[in-house]
């Protein structure tokens, strides 16, 4: 088919209004979150039904045009990225909740339904909902599923992939299969969705997602720990966990973070501590005493130097204001903010800051370190100008570094960002040469004319 | 026409600024057309990338990208919300400059801005010819709204619902002022603005009023021009210029300690955009300052300075409140309009999404009357909800959009500037 025959198909499918194909258009969806060159796709088509997704994908397979599913574009490792003539396909069209089910407590929602929109429905039903990434006042719930999203919460409520019980997908010729259940118990043939989870569109086109839901707590308390060196600081986390006790948050901020967090809100922090741990526990009231009056006691063996308790709901805003704060502050120092996510088991974080440390310093490198301590879910944050070349190469170098510190100490390449365009050179270093090998086995035959997100993972062959 | 290759160059001023966004792409959380079209041009992010993408020749079509650059409220939203602190409206404002020195000023625009803003004599005459034949063309609509529509087919007025020109313009009730302080010790300039003085002059007898009453003693001289934010919107820097020009020139020869308006975009121009923006005459430059740092919102002005509180016994009349963005957006005031609606001892309601734009952006309403009214019609939803009998505000453009949304909904309900409230209770 020509091109101008294709567009027409497309236009036949979908409907005229919902295929971009000018050039602002495509521009504007040649890019996401990451810091990676931008790729202007030849279409961009926005479906409103299941059914006008499934004859898209059907479609591009049919013409063998590469295929990438978008949500709000947030994505932070080049997976929404097109390849170059490739199609967009936009989910934010398919943004309904299909049901919040509050006896057997899940939920059925379209891909392109906002997190925190979801969220804040289903807490409107007196149910919770705990994968918080920190994106989700935007990101998708069919991007959080693709990537395995986290957020804050990960270290007692567990992730995205906890929560997927089942779904609908398109395979690429625009047959729908169908994984998993409403049950919380579910055995029926292979663990398809297990399989689509972090799968970053590569697999299948996300149709219908069912999502487990949870009671949500019914108190909490939150509290600020100052300590004198980031080693105690980590001590405390071991310890506060091998005194069984799973805090819901356990956020740790280096003083360099502190230091630019202070400067950006001026709230009042410590600004000559080596570092802070912000903590919530949550659960029922008189659990949630116990474990607070245990964690206090915990953070002042480990050598706190000051604890604040906070007593009220604004209190407690604050405490997790400074954390929200971490990001945007960092982000406002340089023009360009390299956020990365090597993970390590939660023993080696005390390791892991210390190489930072001192690739920081022998790169002559600035960078940021907060992250989820309670998880080893690191966001060492590098702070550069993409412009100043002989800085960046220092940059790219630098990434390279801690992906090797962070796997020399059996952590992992991402813990919640994805591996995407971004670190799929990295893949077979963490896993084995037979992992990627069987990986692109697996899609090739799922997949054979290699049209869905290519190059994404498991890299370009 | 200057070639691409200039256009691109021209843009590249801006690339410092364009590099801050680091395309996280929070700004789809709070953009009030991007929630309508969920377009990713139609939200900040996008713009900026294709302000980029011009600026580094990657892309060939600037109509395209002038296009969708006006697809924009100039709400300032999403700069309020930026984790990376992008001065959105600023890269925005100079943009629209860059672009309508490369395509020109459209045909209309060129008469209305340089014909008639300019010329502020011509500019009264003509709408108060307006305000005597305006019958003919329209019909009341609802009396509470003092709203009126097309009575033929006009395409400029569409099925609008607005309010029309008054009969006798603020300039003519009160021509000029210049009384000493009063028992207050302090005297203001009073900024009048367009839209105060043509559509709602018990707006500024309000204020008049209000002032007197507080003992402040009143500098209002006549020959005020606008402010400037239409032109400025439309990249017409040379007439922004001019009008900042006449402004100052006349503003500066009096004594007063605070110079206050009651038009959220005649502040936030005033003491944001004329020191930023203006590259007139630069010995102008530390009058502009000055009047800047003592320009101030009307209610923030009675509240903070004068420390009018709230009665303690509301049972009033019930009032909900809309935030003007560029009050709450641009200067991040909030609370002093409440505070004063309460002080006029009305019943204040909160209602859902007060700091959500009522779309109106000024000459957005008029390029694109639909979407401005698809989140308008949401704004007005909100005000009902809230169960109020007013809907106060304190901008009268927002006004003027409200009183649209709300007449077209059949509300039972009226439109008030917060110091209309608080004038009553005195």
């Amino acid at each position: 088919m020509t091109k101008e025959a294709i567009i027409k198909e497309f236009e036949t499918i979908a409907g005229a209004e919902n295929v971009m194909t000018g050039e602002t258009d495509r521009h504007a969806y040649s890019y996401d979150a990451a810091v990676l060159d931008s790729v202007m796709p030849a279409l961009v088509v926005r479906p409103r039904t299941s059914e006008v997704l499934g004859a898209v994908t059907k479609l591009c397979n049919d013409n063998g045009l590469p295929l990438t599913v978008r949500g709000a574009g947030t994505n932070l490792s080049g997976g929404t990225i097109p390849h170059p003539g490739g199609v967009v396909v936009l989910t934010n069209g398919l943004n309904r909740i299909l049901e919040i089910n509050e006896a057997d407590m899940y939920a059925v929602v379209e891909p392109g339904v906002v997190t925190a929109q979801f969220a804040a429905e289903v807490a409107k039903r007196g149910l919770f909902y705990p994968p918080d990434p920190g994106s989700q006042a935007v990101s998708t719930l069919g991007g959080n599923v693709a990537e395995n999203a986290g957020g804050l919460r990960g270290l007692k409520y567990g992730v995205t992939k906890d929560y997927v019980m089942g779904m609908d997908f398109w395979d690429v010729n625009g047959e729908l299969v169908k994984t998993g259940s409403r049950t919380v118990k579910c055995v029926t043939g292979y663990n398809l969705a297990g399989l689509m989870v972090a799968s970053e569109g590569t697999l299948g086109v996300f149709d219908k997602i069912i999502l487990k839901l949870v009671p949500p707590a019914q108190a909490a308390k939150s509290m600020m720990a100052v300590f004198p060196s980031m080693k105690a600081a980590s001590e405390t986390v071991a310890s506060i966990i091998a005194n069984k006790i799973v805090p819901a948050t356990l956020e740790m901020m280096d003083n360099f973070t502190i230091r630019t967090v202070e400067n950006f809100r001026g709230a009042g922090l410590p600004v000559d501590a080596a570092a802070l741990l912000l903590i919530e526990v949550d659960g029922h009231p008189g659990q949630v005493a116990d474990e607070a009056a245990v964690v206090e006691r915990i953070c002042k063996e480990n050598g706190a130097t000051e604890l604040h308790v906070a007593k009220d709901a604004a209190e407690r805003d604050a405490v997790w204001q400074a954390r929200r704060d971490a990001l945007p502050a960092l982000a406002n120092l340089k023009p360009t903010c390299v956020l990365e996510d090597a993970t390590v088991p939660r023993s080696k974080i005390p390791a892991m800051i210390e190489a930072l440390e001192e690739i920081a310093k022998k790169l002559d490198l600035t960078i940021g370190t907060f992250g989820h301590a309670g998880d080893g879910n690191l966001h060492p944050t590098i702070l550069t100008d993409k412009r100043n070349k002989e800085e960046w190469e220092r940059v790219e170098k630098g990434i390279d570094m801690i992906f090797d510190k962070a796997l020399s100490m059996g952590g992992t390449l991402s813990g919640e960002h994805g591996i995407g365009l971004a670190k799929s050179k990295y893949l077979a270093q963490e896993t084995s040469k037979a992992t990627l090998a069987y990986a692109r086995r697996m899609k090739s035959v799922l997949d054979p004319k290699g049209i869905l997100n290519p190059d994404k993972i498991v890299g370009a062959e | 026409m200057a070639d691409i290759h200039k256009l691109a160059q021209m843009l590249k001023e801006l690339d410092d600024q364009l590099v801050g966004c680091m395309r996280c792409g929070m700004c789809q959380a709070v953009c009030p057309i991007f929630k309508l079209s969920g377009k990713e041009t139609d939200v900040t992010r996008g713009k900026l990338a294709l302000l980029d993408g011009l600026a580094s020749e990657m892309l060939t079509d600037p109509e395209g990208v002038n296009e969708k650059l006006n697809r924009c409220l100039l709400c300032g939203t999403c700069q309020a919300n930026c984790p990376s602190g992008v001065s959105v409206m600023d890269i925005f404002l100079k943009a629209r400059a860059i672009m309508t020195g490369y395509f020109g000023l459209s045909p209309a625009k060129k008469a209305i801005f340089r014909g008639l803003l300019k010329n502020p004599k011509l500019f009264n005459a003509l709408t108060e010819m307006g305000a005597k034949f305006q019958g003919i063309f329209t019909k009341k609509v609802d009396d509470m709204l003092g709203s009126s529509c097309a009575r033929f087919n006009a395409p400029i007025i569409a099925d609008r619902h607005f309010n029309t020109l008054a009969s006798k313009p603020f300039r003519k009730i009160v021509p000029e002022m210049d009384t000493p302080a009063g028992s207050s010790g302090l005297r203001v300039a009073f900024y009048v603005g367009c839209v105060i003085d043509k559509i709602y002059p018990q707006v500024g007898e309000a204020i008049l009023k209000v002032l007197k009453h507080h003992g402040v003693g009143v500098y209002m001289p006549s020959g005020q021009a606008c402010c400037g934010i239409p032109v400025l919107s439309s990249g017409d820097t040379s007439t922004f210029d001019t009008l900042v020009g006449m402004n100052v020139d006349i503003l500066k020869e009096g004594e007063f300690d605070y110079l206050v308006t009651g038009c959220a975009s005649c502040t936030s121009t005033i003491k944001e955009l004329w020191p930023h923006m203006y590259k007139g005459d630069s010995s102008r430059t530390y009058d502009i300052g000055v009047l800047a740092r003592k320009t101030m919102d009307i209610s923030q002005f009675l509240v903070d300075v004068l420390k009018v509180e709230p009665k303690e016994l509301a049972g009033g009349r019930s009032v909900t409140y809309h935030d003007p963005c560029h009050l709450k957006n641009s200067l991040g005031i909030t609370a002093q309009p409440r505070t004063l609606i309460k002080a006029a001892g009305c019943d204040f309601k909160e209602m859902t999404d007060a700091g959500t734009c009522c779309g109106c952006g000024g000459s957005f309403n008029i390029a694109h009357y639909e979407l401005s009214r698809e989140i308008g019609s949401r704004k007005a939803d909100n005000i009902i909800a809230s169960k109020a009998k007013v809907a106060a505000t304190s901008c009268p453009a927002c006004m003027l959009q409200i009183t649209d949304m709300l007449s077209q909904k059949g509300a039972d309900m009226s439109v008030r500037h917060v110091i209309e409230l608080y004038a009553d209770s005195l």
